[in-house]
């Protein structure tokens, strides 16, 4: 099972980041559980929001306390070292961030890629959840570029959907690049 | 069909193939996607016959369901928490009338103070308003449950209340398999009222009923509610025959053959306890599940069958009565009363409190348990807190 | 009135004494000698059967009317009628109507009913509800003042200073406060609905008429009828319609109808006569003149009956307070 926890704040995009990547799993004949941190967070207030990836049927229910990735959509929205401290050996960090962080952390690959400038770019708004599943997709290869690219196609429509699209395929890109 | 989806969502679609005739609909979190998603469906044409009500209060909706389903149409609504108890005295109210009403529970806990996350307290309140509850371990379940759901309240002339984990299942993603609509066709014929509100062959409905009566109606529907558990199993068992899938019936057993510890369990903690069981039985213990799937009615006789030759049962319970204990676990002890096994009651989830998997394998290995365990309890406060509100009730007396 | 010709009679003749009378609500009831609740809604839902040939769905309120109508197992009603609570009559019957319309059976028309307790106060947010969604229900308040139901308690809809088992009057207190009171047909025209009326047991063909009238339209409609309580108020149970025509004359009852939020008519009063008179007529009011009574405290009562006619239009002059 692959756990991915996603962190941000009320307005991004979090808790459908987490559905879309459940989305994306599932068109792989995966099992997938998305949710999000259960709070009634208004815009701008930190959010959690959670999605497992399986082959098989997931039970588990508890909240994700040690994620095989983590999604940072907003670095500020939470105290960074201690969310790293979760994170499981050989596992992943992604983070929405306009300059490179760096953070010692043993066994840990961590890529930093400036979503909110490229969402801007791509769709016209600062909302950087497709790009950075763009961006896991590279970053992990837990689920294909292609199925995210068509559960972004399930959750939005027309010319906001395609918009997305690109700007989910230039992080994926960008992260293959630099890898 | 296959679809990865919105446990809310899933049971909108569920709802709508079922044909309601009437839907009211009034917010409260965390039920809300239910209406929203039932609204939108009906709106957009899938249920263009069905009448789609914005009420100005859950005791509102209830009632204009109570009026729906008395004038011969299907009707079902939608609450949580704080709702549930606002409506109450229509849900004593519809099933003193014998209105086979559906109704989904999005189960969140009651204030003060306020919390909108899941347990069972609500669902608790309303054990003994002669309603026929079943319990959703997953959203597969909730959106099967549904449908099974009219049929069972029509068959019995009960209304019927499926509760689903707040949160924890109402906003998780997750891949369920919706049936085509010939499919729930066939399963689910048109709502035939046997009486109903008809002005060729008028009726008197909600007589005042003397002490010379009311015992009797009141024998009847438990006679009624005791008849029900098997209505439920061969409801479940119909559901299996034609979509292949294990869902409903009284309850579901996990590794309790041999298993000398079983964990009793309802709604989608289940799951997180069968993963738990699975470990520690890799390590050569002998546990077992059973995730209680319809707590009105109780099933005593199934449970016992199956806890006949068990030691201990723990009992996860999401809701407890202040100043006696958990409610789950006292109904286990009653109908386990003639077998020789320890019951011990688990309080967990209270208020949105996350079990984890940790918490559960320790408290489930403990040799010695409390009278109550409180899962997950932050004892430092909980000590500190109970100390100063001692002092005070106490004042001059020590 | 007095009946020259034949045509007359029969012109002015209520549903009441006609031979082929629905009986919607039969005798034999449980209601008091001199019930002006029970003759209301005997009125009101016979005229609304003759109107519809008995298409009709009544929902009923908790209350007097439900208890004394449906003793199991005795019923006194002719037509479907479902009681649900005290608080929800509005709502059942959107659910009831809402059903019609889904069985496309639109021709029935459905009625709700209940007293003041449930119109003014329990039932206010499903009756406002009801209104606010034009759903396709009369509304029939039968309005005695009082919960009396339950042994005279104060209701939202009881005068200032009138006595009830809530409000008895002592040396320091004069019974009921009412601050503002409420006033429910206001606040039914205030949602703007197509229809409402006020009515009283003391006019029975307007009663009938105004009921009518109110059920062959369509959307959210409400009646509000006048029915003097003997039990409550304290006067002979052999002059309910003489008490019902006193407050109409004082002007403290106005009979008048609103379409969409307007006023629309209202009835004259013929000989307006001063509040003191229906006041000393009841025992409900009696503190008021004992010898511990206030100087201002009829005055009071006077100022809201001068209001009612000077706004409802009831007649040419006000008596002063």
């Amino acid at each position: 099972m692959f756990q991915v926890r996603i962190h941000g704040r009320g307005g991004q995009g979090v808790v459908t980041a987490a559905e879309t990547l459940s989305i994306a799993a599932f068109l792989e004949n995966k099992h997938a559980q998305a949710f999000p941190s259960f709070g009634s967070e208004r815009m701008g207030a930190p959010v959690l929001a959670f999605c497992r990836i399986s082959d098989k049927e997931i039970r588990l229910r508890e909240p994700i306390l040690e994620p095989d990735a983590l999604i940072v959509q907003d670095p500020t929205a939470i105290d960074l070292p201690r969310v790293f401290i979760d994170v499981v050996p050989g596992g992943f960090v992604l983070i929405n961030s306009p300059v490179p962080l760096v953070y010692q952390q043993q066994n840990i690959t961590m890529k930093c890629i400036d979503a909110t400038r490229i969402a801007i770019e791509q769709i016209g708004r600062p909302i950087p959840n497709a790009v950075l599943l763009g961006g896991f997709s590279a970053l992990t290869g837990v689920v294909k570029i292609d199925s995210v690219i068509e559960a972004i196609k399930t959750k939005f429509f027309g010319t906001i959907a395609e918009k997305n699209i690109c700007a989910a395929k230039v992080a994926y890109e960008k992260i293959i690049e630099e890898s | 069909m296959l679809y990865q989806l919105e446990g809310s969502q899933a049971i909108a679609k569920a709802v709508v193939l079922c044909r309601p005739g009437v839907v009211c609909a009034y917010p409260i979190t965390p039920q809300t996607h239910i209406v929203e998603g039932i609204g939108e469906l009906i709106r957009s044409g899938d249920l263009s016959e069905g009448e789609f009500i914005n009420v100005e209060s859950e005791m509102a909706a209830l009632s204009v369901a109570i009026g729906s389903q008395a004038t011969g149409v299907r009707s079902y609504t939608a609450t949580s928490s704080q709702g549930l108890l606002y409506m109450m005295e229509a849900v004593y109210n519809a099933s003193g009338m014998e209105l086979p009403i559906v109704m989904t529970l999005g189960n969140r806990t009651i204030g003060a103070p306020i919390n909108i996350w899941n347990d069972h307290s609500d669902a608790m309140a309303a054990r003994d308003a002669g309603w026929i509850m079943l319990f959703a371990e997953t959203n597969q379940e909730a959106l099967d449950l549904h449908i099974q759901a009219f049929k069972i309240a029509e068959k019995m002339l009960c209304p019927t209340m499926i509760c689903v984990d707040g949160f924890i299942l109402t906003h998780a993603y997750e891949r369920v398999d919706i049936p085509f609509q010939e499919e729930v066709d066939e399963f689910l014929p048109p709502y035939v009222p046997n009486i109903y509100m008809d002005e060729r062959n008028p009726i008197a409905v909600g007589a005042m009923v003397s002490p010379e009566y009311f015992m009797e109606v009141r024998y009847l529907a438990h006679r009624k509610q005791t008849d029900a558990l098997e209505i439920i199993s061969l409801v479940s068992d119909e559901f299996k025959r034609q979509f292949s899938r294990d869902s409903g019936g009284l309850l579901r057993k996990y590794h309790t053959d041999n298993a000398k510890t079983v964990v009793i369990a309802m709604g989608s903690v289940s799951g997180t306890i069968k993963d738990v069981v699975d470990e520690l039985n890799a390590s050569g213990e002998m546990f077992g599940v059973v995730s209680l799937v319809s707590y009105r009615p109780f099933p005593s006789a199934a449970l016992r069958m199956v806890l006949k030759n068990v030691a201990k049962v723990i009992v996860v319970e999401k809701a407890f009565a202040l100043g006696i204990g958990g409610f789950l676990s006292q109904e286990v002890e009653l109908a386990l009363k003639d077998i020789d096994v320890r019951v011990i009651s688990v309080v967990a989830g209270i208020g949105g409190r996350s079990i984890t998997r940790n918490l559960l394998k320790e408290c489930f290995l403990k040799r010695t348990h409390e009278q109550i365990t409180f899962l997950g309890l932050k004892e430092d406060i909980a000590a500190e807190k109970y100390t100063s509100l001692k002092l005070h009730y106490l004042g001059g007396m020590i | 009135m007095s009946y020259s010709t034949l045509k007359d009679v029969e012109e002015f003749t209520t549903v009441q004494s006609s031979h082929d009378r629905p009986n919607t609500l039969t005798s034999g009831h449980r209601g008091c000698q001199g019930c002006g609740e029970a003759l209301g809604a005997r009125c009101a839902i016979d005229a609304a059967h003759r109107e519809t040939n008995g298409k009709i769905i009544v929902v009923n309120a908790t209350g007097c009317l439900e208890v004394f109508t449906c003793y199991f197992p005795e019923n006194s009603w002719n037509v479907p009628w479902l009681h649900s609570l005290f608080g929800n009559a509005p709502a059942v019957a959107t659910g009831v109507a809402a059903a019609l319309r889904r069985q496309g059976r639109d021709d029935v028309r459905v009625i709700a009913q209940g007293g003041d307790g449930s119109t003014f106060d329990i039932g206010m947010g499903c009756l406002s509800g009801m209104f606010d969604r034009n759903d396709d229900v009369l509304y029939i308040c039968y309005d005695n003042q009082a919960y009396m139901n339950t042994g005279v308690q104060r209701s939202g809809a009881t005068p200032p200073l009138a006595r009830t088992a809530t409000t008895l009057p002592n040396k320091s207190y004069m019974g009921s406060d009412s601050q503002t009171g409420k006033n429910v047909p206001k606040i039914a025209m205030a949602h703007g609905i197509p229809y409402i009326a006020t009515a009283s047991i003391a006019n029975i063909p307007d009663l009938e008429e105004k009921v009518r009238r109110a059920i062959g339209i369509h959307g959210a409609r409400y009646v509000h009828i006048h029915v003097p309580c003997p039990l409550g108020w304290g006067y002979p149970t052999s002059e309910t319609i003489k008490i019902a025509r006193l407050a109409i004359q004082c002007g403290l009852f106005p009979l008048f109808e609103a379409e969409h939020g307007k006023q629309v008519r209202s009835t004259q009063i013929e000989d307006l006569i001063p509040v003191e008179e229906y006041l000393r007529s009841q025992k409900r009011f009696a503190h008021l003149f004992g010898k511990n009574a206030p100087a201002d405290a009829i005055g009071v009562l006077q100022n809201i009956a001068n209001s009612n006619i000077e706004l409802y239009r009831l007649s040419g002059g006000i008596l002063n307070a």
